[in-house]
């Protein structure tokens, strides 16, 4: 075979391989970067990341109480690059949920989860909850006082579960308390049940973008008569520049941030405050100021239905790919996202000085009037829009859900720097 | 016009329902299957489980005393009638090891300030439940205590205080 011809040859296999994933040709306008900002495909990336990360720590990792936090000592001390790919494991794992977040927003905000790719939406959401596991599992791993007591705290909250809280929270634990079993079943979770069924999914995901005719097309434009560019080089070189870009941060990260290691896991000492993982400060939050059933079980279950019905909503007429929906839209969004950032903080002050102190034995009955209130206000507004403002349904629901996403986002940040000793409130 | 022709329908239909029912009996059968390698190891018997800690002479505990046995993760209150009561050191709250205040006569918990007095009642939230006891048991002259059962208490009345 000649040069001319080898070099066809591997242009093939490398063609083959990238048209799996992209059609052969893409309309120019979902080149734009300010359409998707490559969120999806960051995603993508970081998981690839964590797997080769990850198994790279599976060599060395022992996941026994008695060996898990030496061996996580030595990948931090021993190994040459062992911290190294200990940090971007950690840094790529957080930085994964932001993505994932962010990427779950682009997609509601530009109005693709109507349609064609109203189940994809949904296998989104179940990929952000899998992301999420992937997470928590990996949390107990190291077996330091961090690990041992945001895994005790969130397991408890699962105990306000009515009926079958306890028999849950014995599944999670496999046992009373965090232990020998949990850590095995989360060992196994981490590195076995929750990747293999991120990655099922995500090619399901992948092909489902594809059967959907590709990224949504900017201005709700239709996919016929659109000016068409190939994928090679124009879109992969794109890619490139984003994926080079991405790695490049969590390298720095991984260099300039250790990942946090403390002491070993002591069961009789509790450290002061004990935290859940940031991804769940926000639940860890609402359970200060309301009834724990009210917080981990009401809301959670609330939010979940909501994401998953939010395609399947009545929207009458739909307009997809433009930021926001319309001038409207964008107008009630940041109202909607300044209401919601003043009052949230607003609120938490004012139960943390006033209503906490002056009523601490009915914390049911103050938990849930307190969460009908909201809920009545809440809709009380969404009724305002609609008949006072002939506002559309998509563009109330969105409104709505900007105001719900920015005060969990609220919550979250109070929650990871404005609680210190005590769970008081303090300034970081 | 054949008679078979009539049946065969209802025939197909039924083994398609056959076939669906077994499908289902084998998913279900599947699924207990996976959560049987998936339930707690020590269900059976934990809560029927005896483990006496012998805590010492009755005498050795003085009226409106508390002693810390966080080894073995409770604390022997002795209240000022004398009576015994065994609290569990984890928190109603969300499961941390709580502490002994001394100085304020309390048992705190570190992680989100719940605080309990000497029976176990909820003095401060975020708690909503008073501490869990375990049974305790005076034999001849020996206090002991059976860390196997943990009580849940949902009022303190029901505080299973014992006198010597």
């Amino acid at each position: 075979m000649d040069k001319v011809q080898e070099k066809t040859s591997r242009k093939k296999i490398l063609n083959n391989l990238i048209l799996h994933l992209h059609p052969k040709v893409i309309p120019e306008s979902t080149l734009r970067f300010t359409l998707t900002f490559g969120l999806g495909g960051m995603t993508a990336l970081l998981i690839v990341l964590q797997a080769l990360t990850g198994l790279l720590l599976r060599f060395v990792y022992v996941p026994t109480p008695a060996g898990a936090y030496n061996s996580v000592l030595h990948i931090k001390n021993e190994l040459v690059i062992g911290s190294f790919v200990r940090n971007i494991h950690y840094w790529s794992g957080s930085l994964l949920i932001v993505i994932v977040f962010l990427h779950m927003l682009r997609v509601f905000f530009t109005s693709a989860f109507h349609e064609r790719r109203k189940s994809n939406w949904v296998f989104g959401v179940i990929l952000l909850i899998l992301v999420l596991l992937s997470n928590f599992t990996g949390y107990l791993l190291p077996w330091d006082q961090l690990a041992y007591w945001a895994i005790t705290v969130v397991s408890n909250m699962l105990n306000y579960i009515p009926v079958i809280g306890e028999s849950i929270n014995s599944l999670v634990l496999q046992g009373t308390e965090v232990g020998a079993p949990t850590l095995i079943l989360f060992y196994n979770l981490h590195t076995g049940l929750v990747p293999l069924a991120l990655i099922i999914l995500m090619a399901f995901h992948f092909w489902k973008v594809r059967k959907a005719g590709g990224v949504i097309i900017p201005g709700g434009g239709e996919r016929k008569g659109q000016k068409t560019v190939s994928v090679m080089p124009h879109l992969l070189a794109r890619e490139f520049v984003v994926a080079l870009v991405l790695l490049a941060v969590v390298f720095l990260l991984a260099v300039i941030l250790e990942a946090p290691l403390q002491e070993r896991a002591n069961p009789l000492s509790s450290p002061n405050p004990a935290k859940a993982p940031w991804y769940f400060q926000g639940f860890q939050e609402l359970i200060l100021h309301f009834h724990p059933t009210i917080a981990v079980v009401l809301v959670p279950v609330t939010a979940l239905v909501l994401m998953f019905s939010l395609p399947y909503l009545k929207y009458g007429e739909t307009i997809t790919g433009i930021w926001f929906i319309s001038k409207t839209g964008k107008k009630l969004s940041l109202i909607s996202l300044f209401v919601a950032i003043t009052t949230t903080p607003a609120y938490i002050v004012f139960d943390e000085y006033v209503i906490r102190t002056t009523n601490s034995e009915s914390l049911f009955g103050n938990g849930i009037i307190t969460f009908v209130v909201l809920s009545l206000l809440i809709i009380g507004f969404a009724y305002l829009l609609r008949r006072k403002f002939n506002v559309s349904r998509a563009e109330i629901v969105q409104t709505l859900f900007i105001y719900l996403v920015s005060s969990f986002i609220v919550l979250t940040i109070t929650g990871i720097f404005f609680r210190g000793e005590g769970m008081a409130l303090t300034i970081p | 016009m054949n008679i078979n022709d009539n049946k065969k329908i209802p025939r197909r239909s039924f083994f398609k329902k056959i076939w669906v029912l077994l499908g289902l009996i084998a998913g279900a059968e599947t699924l207990y299957l996976i959560f049987d390698f998936l339930s707690p190891r020590h269900r059976k018997g934990t809560k029927g489980n005896v483990i006496f800690i012998d805590a010492g002479d009755v005498d050795t505990f003085k009226n409106g005393s508390v002693t810390s046995f966080r080894k073995n993760s409770f604390y022997l209150v002795r209240l000022k009638n004398s009576g015994f009561i065994a609290l569990s050191i984890k928190c109603t709250h969300l499961g941390c090891a709580i502490i002994w205040d001394e100085d304020k006569g309390e048992f705190i918990c570190p992680c989100h300030s719940s605080r309990f007095d000497v029976r176990g009642k909820v003095h401060q939230p975020p708690a909503t439940r008073p501490l869990d006891t375990h049974p305790v048991v005076i034999e001849g002259n020996r206090v002991k205590i059976n860390t196997g059962r943990t009580i849940k208490r949902s009022g303190i009345d029901k505080a299973p205080v014992v006198f010597a």
